[in-house]
């Protein structure tokens, strides 16, 4: 049964780079939240050994001499882009699991084998032509494999044209090639993992398709065992389809400078409240509870350290921002201390349900419900006209002293009628 | 014969019990009931490809014999491949450019619609990256 992986080379930088072109041959970095460090890289920038997560401080130099131009992460953009791609590559298969922004499985049960290569060549084209992106694919028996195959194509070890199918490779083929990769590369081998292993003689990919899975879970785990017949081609993980519900919520973020005050912490947990509210009446799901958390910065190691959190249920699963943000901000007032310097706060909705489920109680009123329902209807839909934020519950504050620090962001080129690409 | 004991009837406050807020209609129904239909959708108009549409905004005046004006709105499709005689969205020199594309033979053109403009030439070797193609415009007159 084979499945192919699509996934998007460099995707931040390439959603850069479809409404800036002069990106394009540049070296460019994204960085996370607060401009801490790069989230992704082009590949003149991996090509000067800059790794995954450098943190942005310790790369400005090589950044001067090099002229590597950093943007602020635009998660807005990305997910549109994002959203664009899934869409597209959903025609492609009747069968999608979208495993993250920039890549997801589809399901190629039933196609010629022969006629995979230039399937996924297909693929490639479509997206490149309608979004502007680049993606690779992978194709192979399982998951696991899938990943691996896309691996090989990007990084060139193995097919040709950002395709590889190791359905192509004969059995010496695929070992030849496996033994060359090292074990970390291996999706759910990370680097704890592969140290271990590397104890027990296993480095290469190659090592482990062949070690005993008996032994494997033995020492690891049922997961590492999968993992090993999973490259053996016997495929473990089902495909996770699309349209299964988000099972909880986060929204957390680091501020751009440190807060100390209980207004200013409550503010960034009411907004954060209300981007959830926002994404769980999306889903069409109701809360049951939430967990409000707050910390202070782990690396600032002369400070007095605190982290806490706190569970909040509700008495009536809810998707009303004022209720939610009313039950985080109770849940913070019980784990604020003062005294701290705090850089970071979160929300986590909970016990996540469709809406049409819930069991209405005997206390319950209808007509508050319905009223409640036309509100939040009215906000989401005022804020998806005229932008994120227009309409807010005051709770959630208008200076935002603690927002995040995006000195150089692109615009928001396709979900702001103000901030449109211009051409000449 | 049964005796029966009738007792007054308490009356106390009236409890209110919430009802269903949803409308139902009552009445005759309307005789356009079953020829009412979807209003029409300018989205559906205008775009074709929801996921390769984008919006851009025309700047300065080279294309305004083809009726685009500096700051109108154009309706750009990626996913469509450029024919001669197509308005286009063309990358040249790492900016996007809105020129009507020509191709006579080997021969391909970015013709400005303003005859004070150039005409940008792609030799041989040179290539074009088109962009996306301009599929309408939208004009606003009166911010309503």
């Amino acid at each position: 049964m084979p499945i192919a992986l699509v996934d998007c080379n460099n995707f931040y930088v390439s959603c850069e780079r479809v409404f800036n072109p002069k990106l394009e041959g540049k070296l460019v970095v994204v960085l996370s939240n607060n401009d801490g460090c790069a989230v992704a890289r082009s590949s003149e920038v991996k090509a000067l050994g800059i790794k995954m997560g450098e943190p942005w401080f310790k790369m400005k130099d090589i950044a001067k001499k090099h002229g590597i131009i950093a943007y602020s992460s635009n998660y807005t953009l990305y997910g549109d882009l994002s959203a664009r791609v899934m869409s597209i590559l959903s025609n492609f298969s009747p069968k999608q699991e979208i495993y993250s922004i920039d890549e997801c499985f589809l399901d190629l049960n039933g196609f010629d084998p022969a006629t995979l290569m230039a399937y996924a060549q297909k693929i490639r084209m479509t997206v490149k032509q309608s979004v502007g992106i680049p993606v690779c694919v992978g194709i192979a028996d399982t998951k696991t494999l899938a990943k691996l195959a896309n691996h090989c194509a990007k990084k060139l070890f193995a097919g040709n044209d950002g395709v590889c199918d190791f359905g192509m490779l004969t059995g010496i083929e695929r070992s030849t090639l496996f033994a060359r990769i090292p074990v970390g590369d291996v999706w759910g081998v990370g680097r704890r993992i592969a140290e271990r292993l590397a104890v027990m003689g296993i480095h290469t990919v190659e090592d482990l398709r062949c070690a005993d899975p008996e032994l494997i879970r033995q020492q690891f785990s049922i997961v590492l065992e999968r993992t090993v017949n999973e490259l053996n081609g016997h495929p473990c993980i089902e495909l996770d389809e699309v349209g299964t519900p988000r099972q909880q919520i986060m929204v957390s973020r680091s501020f751009g400078s440190p807060v100390m005050y209980l207004d200013d912490l409550a503010e960034s947990v009411a907004y954060f409240t209300t981007l959830a509210a926002e994404k769980l009446r999306q889903d069409g799901s109701v809360a049951s509870s939430l967990c409000v958390h707050v910390r202070t910065n782990p690396f600032s190691e002369r400070e007095p350290q605190y982290q806490s959190s706190k569970i909040v249920a509700l008495s009536q699963p809810t998707d009303n921002t004022t209720k939610l943000v009313k039950a985080a901000l109770n849940g913070l007032n019980e784990i604020y201390r003062a005294g701290y310097r705090y850089k970071k706060s979160g929300v986590l909705l909970m016990a996540l349900q469709p809406k049409g489920t819930i069991q209405p109680t005997l206390f319950d009123d209808p007509v508050e419900q319905a009223k409640s329902d036309n509100t939040m209807s009215v906000m989401d839909r005022i804020n998806r006209k005229m932008g994120k934020g227009t309409l807010t519950i005051a709770a959630s504050g208008i200076t935002k002293r603690w927002a995040m620090r995006r000195e150089s962001k692109s615009p928001c080129y396709t979900t702001e009628w103000s901030e449109l690409p211009e051409v000449w | 014969m049964q005796q029966s004991i009738l007792f007054p009837a308490l009356v106390s406050q009236a409890i209110r019990i919430p009802l269903f807020s949803y409308k139902v209609a009552a009445g005759f129904p309307s005789p356009a009931d079953d020829y009412i239909e979807g209003r029409l959708s300018l989205d559906e108009h205008l775009i074709h490809h929801r996921d390769s549409t984008f919006f851009v905004r025309a700047k300065g005046n080279s294309m305004v014999g083809a009726g685009i004006f500096d700051n109108d709105l154009l309706i750009v499709d990626k996913s469509l491949t450029p024919a001669s005689g197509d308005i286009v969205i063309a990358v040249v020199d790492g900016d996007l450019t809105v020129k009507r594309l020509i191709k006579r033979g080997e021969q391909v053109i970015l013709k400005p619609e303003n005859h004070r403009f150039k005409e940008i030439e792609f030799k041989d070797g040179q290539e074009l990256q088109v962009w996306g193609v301009v599929t309408s415009t939208v004009k606003t007159f009166h911010k309503g």
